[in-house]
């Protein structure tokens, strides 16, 4: 386990490093590399024996925080270097948090339902202060009926609000499917156009740090099929915040998909105003040799592994996907067409998940185009178990994708 | 008010006690002394008087009575309840939901509708007795068994029969169907097949209006949402949890029960621990109603103060009307397990019989008047009919349309266009 590193230097342990787990201590010093990284105190996080050694200067259940940035050179956040004002540092909670409050600001209409986002701030501290700020009824603490309150935000969407529907963990909406794929996905449809339901349903998920198996669900693929909906998934602070406000500002059902293990990111995003296309996928590291397509955490399980891959002398082209409901065909299908190979990475299941659909959408629309099978590393179709070494191996590690890109390239 | 039976009390009872001046003929299960409920084996015997007994409270059991009860005493000369007017407007409406509904069967059975079609007769008391107090920007949500809720709420005819031919003028464009009616015109929201999801619909749109009051400032934003379902779904957890969150922050809502004792061919005594749905309503901080729903001048009357309590600001009412359908579930129901003698009771309370009964007592109509309505409704549903027929189906172009309230939707394609600008996008043969 252990995905998340101080240091950025991790590459050079990895390739020395025959198994799946990781030697903790090389890491804390670790030399800059060429990406850009940022050495964030005070966060110890590593462990390959299970044991645990964390600062937790958060007072909640959230897991270790989470490094560096490992956002390539280019991509979006080019665009916080090429404005002239500086931009200002904050982590991905914050982000969130700071793009909720903007919309909130900038519509009345905006407002925010789920369990302590009010009073407490949000589990995760998104919504901190919010509800000072805005008041009870527009960060609205719900009871704890998940059902109910997300038909709520539906309901309070077809009359004219805009509600932002906070799960206290993804997992938990599954009890709101009832209402997120009869109410939300189809009522603008079954209405023949009548209502609009501009709500944004947003929350952590993913695997985390032996939380266990209910606590690591990824909805994405439940809720793939609902037709009606759109899902996107963020990753860095910098596309977090302009997800959640272009979600915000869309007329369709959105769900954001975050991550537990993603809110500690920190990154300098831009101070002016700007969102991040909802159907648009990112280039996070342009490449020539096989085109690895992913999304939230395993982003940086694949960064991990392009820093092993480019010292062997490989070029990956890296893309995350950022949208999982609908795929961007067209940054896929280019990126395709140059590298001809293709790999994906997820943490999603492997039966029905998201690389499941890529791989097909993949095969359909650009099956001249590829040299090989499409690879798709998934986590293992075992409900989360909580010791820690069982949870590494269920994930898809760094280690794999190298030798997978390797068994690609052959 | 010498029309039908009296409803049977409003304040809860102990089970144990039964008053040795009931005329109530106990009932044999043993769970459920009270009253009303119709039995699967035994006819409930109802009391004759036509005054609401209120006097029967025992001390110590929760009260579920609405303010305006209370306050009401038995008076030797009944008052009339309605004007001309008011009683033309609701037996034309009764009359077109019945008469509807009726023509939904034909129609169904010539092979014009298909589907689902689950029809509304003898509750009619209910939708009307309701949604005729309302504005036109106060909201209701209904299940499946919504066509009348639709009507009353305004929505014409023709659209609501072009939609369950599944023509393209229908309310819907012909996508939602029989049970998915909806009108933003006329704040219809929904028309829902499953049950109880359309209760937190419409506390959502009770959490509007009171957001609307409080947050944006609109003074004036009193508007009130009625929810309809039925006994089944008082069983369900939408339910209760809406109850609760209604009462917590007091929205402006109605929750409505159509206890017509059975859900398809379960008996409400045979799926509820404590049939007196009413009951539930105190639970939660609310008051409970229970109400003759097949005598639509009570209705009217709870409905009247518990809408201007959610106008007020004082939060949810829980109204069980007991009522009644005369036909079968859906038009696929064949409807053995009622007891004939307990339809027939029922039918002998038909609602617009009964108003039709108050209105010639009453000198406020007389039959020639009452004749003409009829016979307005019977041309008015011909043409509905006509209409519906001779509207076109929807065009395949239509499939892709209103999926998305943003066609971006649909995402990028391979060639870097977004998919909904794909000509074959709205000629609706693209694949998405």
């Amino acid at each position: 386990m252990a995905a998340i590193f101080q240091g950025v230097g991790a590459a050079a342990t990895l390739s020395s490093s025959p198994s799946n787990s990781f030697v903790p201590k090389k890491f804390l010093t670790s030399p800059r590399r060429s990406f850009s990284v940022r050495k964030v105190p005070s966060y110890v996080v590593v462990r390959s024996d299970g044991s645990v050694n964390f600062d937790l200067n958060s007072k909640s259940r959230r897991a270790q925080q989470l490094v560096a940035n490992a956002v390539a050179t280019k991509a979006d956040s080019s665009a916080a270097s090429s404005s002239s004002n500086p931009g200002h540092e904050l982590l991905l909670f914050e982000a969130l948090r700071e793009g909720l409050e903007e919309e909130m600001e900038r519509d009345p209409r905006v407002c925010v339902m789920g369990e302590d986002v009010g009073h407490y701030g949000g589990s995760y501290k998104v919504t901190k202060d919010l509800a000072k700020k805005f008041g009870d009824l527009r960060v609205l603490d719900t009871p704890i009926a998940e059902n109910s309150f997300t038909g709520m935000g539906i309901g309070a969407a077809m009359t004219g609000l805009r509600p932002v529907v906070e799960g206290m963990n993804m997992g938990f909406l599954l009890l709101a499917f009832n209402q997120i794929s009869n109410n939300c996905g189809m009522l603008h449809y079954t209405s023949g156009g009548q209502f609009t339901i501009p709500i944004v349903i947003r929350g952590p998920g993913g695997v985390g740090r032996q939380l266990g198996a209910e606590h690591s669900q990824r909805l994405e693929s439940y809720f793939q099929s609902i037709p009606g909906i759109q899902m996107v998934a963020c990753s860095t602070p910098y596309n977090a915040k302009g997800l959640m406000k272009a979600a915000i500002r869309s007329e369709n059902p959105v769900i954001l998909f975050e991550h537990v293990l993603l809110y500690n990111l920190k990154e300098r995003i831009p101070d002016e105003d700007y969102i991040c296309n909802l159907e648009e996928a990112e280039m996070v590291r342009p490449g020539e040799h096989v085109t690895i397509l992913t999304y939230s955490r395993m982003r940086y399980h694949v960064m991990q592994a392009a820093k092993t891959l480019v010292n062997k002398g490989y070029d990956p082209e890296v893309i995350d996907i950022r949208s999982l409901k609908p795929f961007d065909l067209y940054t896929i299908g280019n990126s395709v067409k140059k590298t001809h190979r293709v790999l994906i990475v997820e943490e999603c299941m492997r039966t029905g998940g998201i690389g499941a659909s890529l791989t097909a959408a993949i095969t359909e629309n650009f099956n001249d185009y590829l040299d090989a099978p499409i690879m798709c590393l998934s986590s293992q179709d075992v409900p989360t178990p909580y010791a820690g070494t069982l949870e590494e191996w269920t994930v898809v590690q760094p280690a794999q994708i190298v030798t997978a890109v390797e068994q690609l390239c052959r | 008010m010498a029309t039908a039976f009296s409803a049977p009390k409003f304040a809860a009872q102990p089970f144990t006690t039964i008053s040795p001046t009931s005329q109530h003929k106990p009932l044999k299960i043993p769970t459920a002394a009270s009253p009303f409920l119709g039995s699967t084996r035994k006819l409930l015997r109802l009391s004759s008087s036509s005054q609401l007994n209120l006097r029967r409270r025992s001390s110590g059991s929760v009260f579920a009575v609405s303010d305006v009860v209370k306050e009401k005493k038995p008076t030797p000369i009944p008052s009339l309840l309605i004007t001309k007017e008011e009683g033309l407007e609701l037996y034309e409406d009764m009359v077109l939901g019945r008469s509807f509904e009726d023509m939904c069967a034909q129609m169904y059975y010539r092979g014009k509708m298909f589907g689902f079609v689950h029809l509304y007769n003898g509750q009619e008391a209910v939708s009307t007795g309701f949604i005729k107090l309302l504005k036109q920007q106060d909201s209701v949500v209904s299940t499946y068994r919504d066509h009348v809720h639709a009507l009353s709420k305004g929505v014409p005819a023709r659209a609501v029969m072009s939609e369950l031919f599944g023509k393209t003028t229908g309310c819907c464009r012909g996508q939602g169907g029989s049970m998915h009616m909806f009108s933003s015109e006329h704040n219809l929201i929904g028309g829902f097949a499953f049950i109880g999801e359309g209760i937190p619909v419409a506390t959502g749109a009770a959490f509007t209006s009171k957001y609307k009051r409080e947050v944006l400032k609109e003074a004036d934003c009193d508007h009130v949402t009625l929810a309809f379902f039925g006994d089944g779904t008082c069983n369900n957890g939408q339910f209760f949890e809406c109850l609760n969150m209604a009462a917590l922050w007091k929205l402006p809502i109605v929750f409505v029960v159509e206890n017509n004792l059975w859900a398809i061919g379960m008996s409400h005594l045979r799926a509820t621990s404590d049939p007196q749905i009413y009951k539930k309503g105190p639970a939660f901080g609310m008051p409970g109603v229970h109400v003759d729903g097949m005598d639509v001048l009570k209705v009217r009357e709870v409905a009247k103060e518990a809408i201007a309590r959610a106008r007020r600001g004082e939060g949810p009412t829980l109204v069980e009307c007991e009522t009644y359908r005369f036909r079968g579930h859906s038009l696929a129901d064949p409807d053995e397990l009622r007891d004939p003698t307990e339809k027939a009771h029922y039918a002998a309370r038909d609602p617009i019989t009964a108003l039709k009964k108050y209105l010639i007592e009453n000198n406020l109509s007389g039959e020639a008047e009452l004749k003409a309505i009829d016979k307005k409704i019977d041309e008015l549903l011909e043409d509905a009919v006509e209409f519906a027929d001779e509207s076109p189906l929807p065009p395949r172009s239509q499939l892709l349309e209103n999926v998305f309230a943003d066609p971006k939707g649909f995402g990028i394609g391979p060639d870097g266009r977004y998919r909904c600008e794909d000509p074959k996008f709205t000629q609706g043969t693209a694949h998405v």
